[in-house]
């Protein structure tokens, strides 16, 4: 930390000067010349919780892609298409017991095997080849995107969320002041501030296991370097099959999540591949808070871009993306 | 180390070594295909000549640049159709449209070339991003600008007039011949993609293109040996879109008509099938995919409801047999069919253990 005060002391101004006003903006009652150039404050407020909240979703589904092609090399682009299957499948299990977290659990499962599958039958026997891995996922969801298509076809399906997660619910956030002085707070879905703390709490857990546990550590050791890790002994392939199995559960997990508080449809796989896509090159691939960062970020840009300049609101995350790549192509987080 | 040797390309690495001089070195089934795709006309009908030989030689052109870039380069860039859409919607924006309000008119000997320039500079833009990364990120980048494309083509009405985009580009009347006619456009489309496959062809044996194979192979060592690595490679991207954006205008003139969804995600991804089912080591295999998903993509459908399934699976047999190929013949229809030849000579010839091929 001090290093990076030291290194980058403008940058550090920079960012403590956005903190402040940051923190001002979100804390302090908008004056009404503020108001009067960039809109009410409780727009601001739900960009804001809008933006992190789909950045929690964002961070389930491409944690489990950055983990993968960090070990692997392997650019999973049938990860968006274990995500809408994730989400069929915890529709259909929502539809039949009505047991949200039961889907969630299941979802992983399922969808971690059918990781396991692809692992064992298709990736291990092309092992080294990046290429030909990454075509055969190209493959695989033009295949799964259709086979989904005839199954549940073209309507859009909404997961039901658990009665305890339904309802708005106060925050402590002062949106404005009623004319007698009183203030008004800001009320927010509780669903999707649970999705929040989900992701939150996977995050935490997915970095303890990384960093505190002994399959943490082979894992890591396995990003960095992956024959090494093999001529010590450690049995590599079984290491594959654990990481593809966690990051294919994930996209599953992250496709009932993503099924409650928006919806699934036909074109969800390739959009939330491009989100994955985006928030792991700006994050820095391979690296956990690097895809945490990026998808705060990236959720960040697309709700306040929707707000504020909807034309360009897409647009304006593949501009950060520009960004990036020609600032630190390796990404935000991650060292050379 | 052997992570660095190990940066994959598709099997086998085509060098291109032989000089190109003898005439008398082309293959007979050139000569007869040749001959066959220059007598065409005379035979065939208007649909089999825009909408199939047409339609096949353009995909083909978009496909021949990604093979240039993946074969020679090693560079998978999944750019090429986006580059190519640009050119198509400049033509539509400085040439004439259906959409007057956009459209500046300009003579097609203006609008032409400025359109090439802009989807070049684009394309050598977008190369330059990428390249800074390697091997496999370029995928993921060129992946990312071509939905990036797609997405502000979608959004922009003031510019790309968004999701309707521009209707009625029709190609130009020019010395007396009305090049949207059938046979003109076919012509225009045979020349076209015959002098980009010769063109390819002479630079992959150019001091350049060997250069660039040398990039492909050892980038390390190439840049030991004194060559600018990111030079060649973003001069490849500039060579490439050149052809893509050619193809891009013929794209515009043959579909009368540019949108959003001529470069979305699923398009831009059939480009990668069509260079990788043909054969992404020689020249001539983006042609080759580009025809059979042409043929494909307008007999599908009647094939399958004549089988008794349902004509919308169409998707789900591009995805299975793009599949099998990737799975079993890395290098493609050409390889299958190489791999067949040598099976077929082995088991003739006498030779003891002849048969492992």
């Amino acid at each position: 930390m001090s290093g990076f005060l030291a290194r980058h002391s403008v940058w550090s101004l920079v960012i403590l000067v956005a903190l402040i006003v940051g923190l001002w903006l979100i804390f302090a009652v908008w004056p009404p010349e503020l108001e009067a150039v960039i809109g009410r404050k409780r727009l601001f407020l739900n960009a804001l919780f809008n933006g992190i909240t789909l950045g929690g979703l964002y961070f389930l589904v491409a944690s489990g892609f950055t983990l993968i092609f960090g070990l692997m090399r392997n650019v999973n682009l049938a990860h968006g298409s274990l995500y809408l299957f994730g989400g069929y499948i915890g529709y259909g299990i929502v539809y039949l017991t009505g047991s949200w977290l039961l889907a969630l659990i299941v979802v992983f499962l399922i969808v971690a095997v059918f990781g396991i599958l692809l692992q064992v039958l298709i990736f291990r026997w092309m092992e080294g080849q990046e290429l030909r891995q990454t075509l055969v996922t190209i493959g695989i969801s033009i295949v799964l995107a259709d086979i989904a298509l005839w199954a549940w076809g073209g309507d859009f399906y909404q997961i039901e969320a658990p009665e305890w997660l339904t309802g708005p619910v106060e925050l402590p956030f002062v949106t404005a002041l009623r004319s007698n002085g009183e203030p008004v707070y800001l009320t927010y879905p509780m669903v999707r501030l649970a999705i929040l703390a989900l992701a939150i709490i996977v995050g935490i857990l997915m970095w303890l296991a990384l960093n505190r546990t002994r399959i943490g550590m082979l894992i890591r050791a396995g990003v960095d370097d992956r024959d090494m890790l093999s001529a010590t002994g450690v049995r590599v392939q079984l290491i594959f099959i654990l990481v593809f199995a966690f990051g294919a559960g994930m996209a599953g997990f992250a496709g009932v999540v993503g099924g409650t508080f928006q919806s699934i449809q036909p074109g969800e796989d390739i959009k939330i591949l491009l989100a994955s896509l985006v928030v792991v090159i700006v994050g820095g691939m391979g690296s956990i808070p690097g895809a945490a960062i990026g998808a705060v970020i990236i959720g960040l840009a697309e709700q306040f871009g929707s707000v504020y300049i909807p034309t360009y609101a897409i647009v304006l995350t593949f501009v950060i993306m520009v960004l990036v790549l020609a600032l630190r192509p390796q990404g935000l987080l991650r060292g050379n | 180390m052997a992570v660095i040797d190990a940066r994959d390309t598709i099997e086998p690495r085509p060098v291109a070594t032989q000089p190109l001089s003898v005439l008398g070195r082309v293959h007979p089934a050139a000569w007869l295909l040749a001959v066959f795709l220059l007598f065409l006309p005379a035979f065939a009908s208007n649909f089999v000549l825009t909408q199939l030989f047409g339609w096949a030689m353009i995909l083909g052109m978009v496909a021949l640049s990604l093979m240039f870039l993946a074969g020679y380069g090693g560079m998978v860039s999944l750019v090429q159709l986006t580059v190519a859409a640009c050119a198509g919607y400049m033509v539509a924006i400085f040439g004439t449209s259906a959409v007057d309000a956009i459209s500046l008119k300009w003579a097609w000997w203006v609008a032409v070339p400025i359109a090439i320039v802009i989807a070049v500079i684009f394309g050598t833009i977008s190369g330059a991003l990428s390249v800074r990364t390697e091997g496999i990120y370029t995928i993921m980048i060129t992946l990312a600008i071509a939905s990036g494309f797609y997405y502000f083509t979608l959004q922009n009405y003031t510019i790309f007039n968004g999701f309707s985009g521009f209707n009625a580009v029709n190609a130009p009347v020019v010395f007396g011949v009305n090049w949207r006619d059938p046979i003109p456009f076919y012509y225009l489309c045979l020349f076209w993609a015959a002098a980009s496959f010769l063109a390819v062809v002479y630079v992959s044996r150019s001091p350049f293109g060997l250069a660039l194979q040398g990039t492909r192979d050892n980038a390390r060592r190439m840049e030991a040996l004194g060559f600018n690595v990111t030079a060649h490679r973003i001069a490849a991207y500039a060579f490439a879109s050149l052809i893509a954006a050619i193809a891009g205008v013929l794209l515009v003139w043959q579909q009368i008509q540019i949108s959003p969804g001529t470069a979305g995600v699923g398009p831009v991804v059939d480009i990668l099938v069509i260079a990788v089912v043909g054969g992404i080591g020689r020249p001539i295999g983006p042609f080759i995919g580009a025809f059979i998903y042409v043929v494909l993509r307008t007999f599908a459908v009647d094939v399958l409801e004549g089988l008794g399934l349902d004509g919308k699976r169409f998707q789900l047999l591009i995805g299975l047999g793009f599949l099998v190929i990737v799975l079993f013949s890395p290098d493609g229809v050409l390889g299958l069919w190489s791999r067949f030849k040598d099976r077929v000579l082995n088991s003739n010839s006498l030779r003891p253990g002849g048969g492992s091929a």
